[in-house]
């Protein structure tokens, strides 16, 4: 009896280090490849076809890993940085000051001396835009050194959306989306004695608020007014963000707003549309892939947001879709890189273009492209983005001012409350940095 | 009895690996939490390059405005499944205790609620709820009722409601289960004697049910405020926290400061407080039940 308790015990603390012994054995039966995370369950196939076709060219074998959803890979990301676990390559979601934070911590490797041998070779490759997401300029204000720390595999716009048989039924011309602003409300009494609904978008996940209203201000102000008052030299009290956040008023009492959107996530909006229960939608060149999937035969345009001012042109928010780091620290580094490399030419980029209906990162794959993703690509002419504008805004303002909207648009709150709110945010945010 | 060195050891030893256990798994990471609640810490950096705030982030939460109104809407949740799913599961588990036809097909079907996923349970919900093609929306017209019509999950004046409505659903089978145990154990001879002495039906209830269910029920309410107040995946799949901050709840806060805003000191901070806040509920739920019970 007294032995078979000392087996028992033995066990149980054989079990206890026995998950200690299996990371270890994990970590020896991956030493021989490149390990990539990733979260992009559509591009899952794709990049496993891909794999196969690196190790039979360079022998070298590549273990795509795929964590879903975004939130949980993201999180699994920070707890490998923690652990000092992460991968050879990775991808980073979230703002540019999480990406400043991984670089000052040691987590990524500087790509500038690869992108700038053989005369730049690797950087041309790319739009200027899409690279510029993963650039630290010289005296850029994260304190980061300046230089290219990610690699672009996509590029991304985030556009409207207009359903083209849904125009007709509404008497519109399925050619001619609206330019002003005032026309796009116009077709919000034309949505309302149809009974139809009219704009779908993810406004539930707060950041495609932001994305919208970002648009309108750069419409209204102009790039130089909303970095400054990003810097905090402009208040958001100032009449022209009033007049932002007042267009959300006008787009609800006209109706061309769909019911619940709100609260909606961007997949039930995604639905709507490619349901054709829906007249607009708010979304990325992303969902070109999820509409081939939900209605092949959708027929829809990509509009840029109809322009609410003549002041200064519509921007939209693009650049890269998603990015990979190399992690500094892993031996693998070159190995990583040489992949990466391998993986945005021309002939990958189009396979990936091509699967999965992305818009190539690389600018010579963009030649076989369908000609909806070419109404997205057309956008990257407009496009911006919170990485590219070197400063950021705090979280909590960009928090209280979205979900400010969110109350403008039920009905709850002004849009001179919602401005009073988020300047009280940011000065107490600047308050807390200066002390 | 004298018990030896050698057998105390050979008891330590035993307790040992759960003590390993439960040190890795619960005892170090709430050490962690506590210190990184004074740090300016963002998730990423190396926590000893990161900044000592001391009780900054303490001072910060207790003072703001929406953290305390997402701890009241947990509450106002917790008090809606206090009382309507606990009445509910009550009643139920006693329907199923007494010689009904199917009972055992009933308390099949009652458990099913509680051991779907929550992510699952939010979904379908939340398609039921949808103001504009929801099933829910649709029944109304077509039992005569249009006017009740609403966007369930999008109107300020109902989402919260809404949602501890669909939590209830969700969560009274426990309760039910825990009720229906608990009433299994009285013995029938007490309602027999009852019987025999002239009690009515609501007599033996109040006489006999009741003060034999007092323990249960006190370890259902704890169980119900701990498991409500902790209320996150169904928020997070129906409402995401809006319309504004109307369904916000302290998980949602805490996940908020740690994903939206890279806050991880902060989300530690309010983790604490949380933490603290249940502990003196539960607390005075506990002075509550000694009370009662004597």
């Amino acid at each position: 009896m007294r032995s078979l308790k000392w087996i028992t015990l033995l066990l149980s603390v054989v079990c206890i280090f026995c998950s200690a012994g299996c990371a270890s054995k994990q970590s020896a039966e991956t030493a021989a490849t490149v390990t990539v995370w990733h979260w992009m369950t559509d591009r899952e196939p794709a990049f496993q076809e891909l794999a196969k076709r690196y190790e039979a060219k360079a022998g070298i074998k590549v273990d795509f890993q795929l964590y879903a959803p975004s939130d949980a890979y993201s999180q699994k990301v920070r707890a490998a940085a923690q652990g000092n676990t992460l991968p050879d390559i990775f991808g980073i979601l979230g703002e540019k000051r999480d990406f400043s934070s991984f670089i000052k911590a040691g987590f990524i490797l500087d790509l500038t001396p690869y992108m700038e041998e053989n005369s730049g070779s690797w950087k041309n490759n790319f739009f200027a835009k899409a690279l510029a997401v993963n650039e630290f300029a010289d005296g850029n204000s994260y304190g980061v050194k300046a230089g290219f720390y990610g690699v672009p595999i996509d590029i991304m716009t985030i556009q409207m959306l207009y359903n083209k048989n849904l125009f007709k039924k509404l008497g519109l011309n399925p050619n001619k989306p609206p330019e002003t602003f005032q026309e796009f409300l116009d077709i919000g009494k034309k949505l309302k004695e149809a009974k139809m609904q009219g704009l779908v978008s993810g406004w539930g996940e707060v950041w495609m608020i932001d994305c919208l209203a970002n648009n309108y201000a750069f419409n209204i102000m102009g790039e130089k007014k909303v970095i400054a008052t990003i810097r905090g030299e402009v208040p958001y009290t100032d009449p022209d963000w009033i007049k932002v956040l007042s267009l959300f008023k006008d787009m609800q009492e006209s109706g061309v707003l769909a019911n619940g959107l709100v609260t909606m996530i961007n997949k039930t909006a995604e639905q709507l549309f490619a349901n054709e229960k829906a007249v607009f939608a708010f979304n990325g060149s992303w969902c070109v892939n999820v509409y081939k999937g939900m209605n092949p035969t959708l027929e829809y345009g990509a509009m840029l947001p109809p322009a609410a001012s003549s002041n200064y042109p519509m921007a939209i928010w693009g650049g890269a879709g998603s990015s990979f780091m190399v992690n500094a620290r892993s031996d693998r580094k070159e190995e990583a890189v040489k992949f990466l490399k391998w993986l945005t030419d021309r002939d990958q980029q189009a396979y990936l273009s091509e699967i999965t209906n992305n818009l190539p990162a690389n600018k010579n794959s963009l030649n076989k492209i369908p000609d909806i993703l070419a109404q997205f690509a057309k956008g990257m002419e407009s496009a911006t983005h919170p990485n590219l504008w070197g400063v950021s805004e705090y979280s909590v303002v960009i928090e209280t001012l979205d979900k400010g909207i969110q109350s403008i648009i039920i009905g709850e709150k002004t849009p001179e409350q919602v401005a009073a709110e988020a300047q009280k945010m940011k000065e107490r945010e600047m308050a807390k940095k200066r002390r | 009895m004298r018990i030896s060195i050698r057998d105390t050891l050979e008891n330590y030893a035993f307790v040992l690996p759960a003590l390993i256990i439960f040190s890795i798994f619960y005892i170090i990471p709430f050490i962690n939490v506590f210190l990184y609640s004074f740090l300016d810490w963002d998730g990423i950096m190396r926590i000893d390059s990161s900044n000592i705030v001391w009780f900054t982030n303490f001072t910060e939460a207790m003072t703001d405005k929406i953290w305390w109104q997402s701890v009241w809407q947990a509450g106002f949740i917790t008090l809606i499944a206090l009382t309507f799913q606990n009445a509910l599961a009550f009643l139920l588990a006693w329907a199923c205790d007494r010689e009904i036809r199917m009972k055992n097909f009933y308390r099949v079907i009652f458990f099913i609620p509680p051991v779907l996923s929550e992510v699952v349970v939010g979904l379908v919900w939340k398609w039921i709820l949808d103001g504009n093609y929801g099933i829910l929306n649709s029944w109304l017209v077509s039992l005569g009722f249009p006017n009740l019509v609403k966007d369930w999950l999008s109107d300020p004046n109902t989402a919260l409601t809404t949602l501890a409505v669909v939590h209830c659903w969700k969560g009274f089978g426990w309760g039910f289960l825990l009720f229906l145990a608990g009433l299994q154990t009285i013995p029938r001879e007490l309602y027999e004697a009852a019987r025999v002495d002239g009690a009515n039906a609501w007599q033996s209830f109040k006489k006999i049910t009741v003060p034999m269910m007092v323990p249960v029920t006190v370890l259902v309410m704890i169980l119900t405020v701990l498991g409500t107040m902790q209320i996150f995946a169904l928020i997070y799949t129906m409402t995401g926290g809006g319309p504004g901050y109307h369904t916000e709840v302290p998980v949602t806060r805490i996940f908020a400061s740690m994903r939206g805003s890279s806050r991880f000191g902060y989300a530690c901070a309010q983790g604490i407080i949380f933490g603290v806040i249940l502990m003196i509920v539960s607390f005075i739920q506990y002075r509550f039940s000694k009370k009662a019970k004597a």
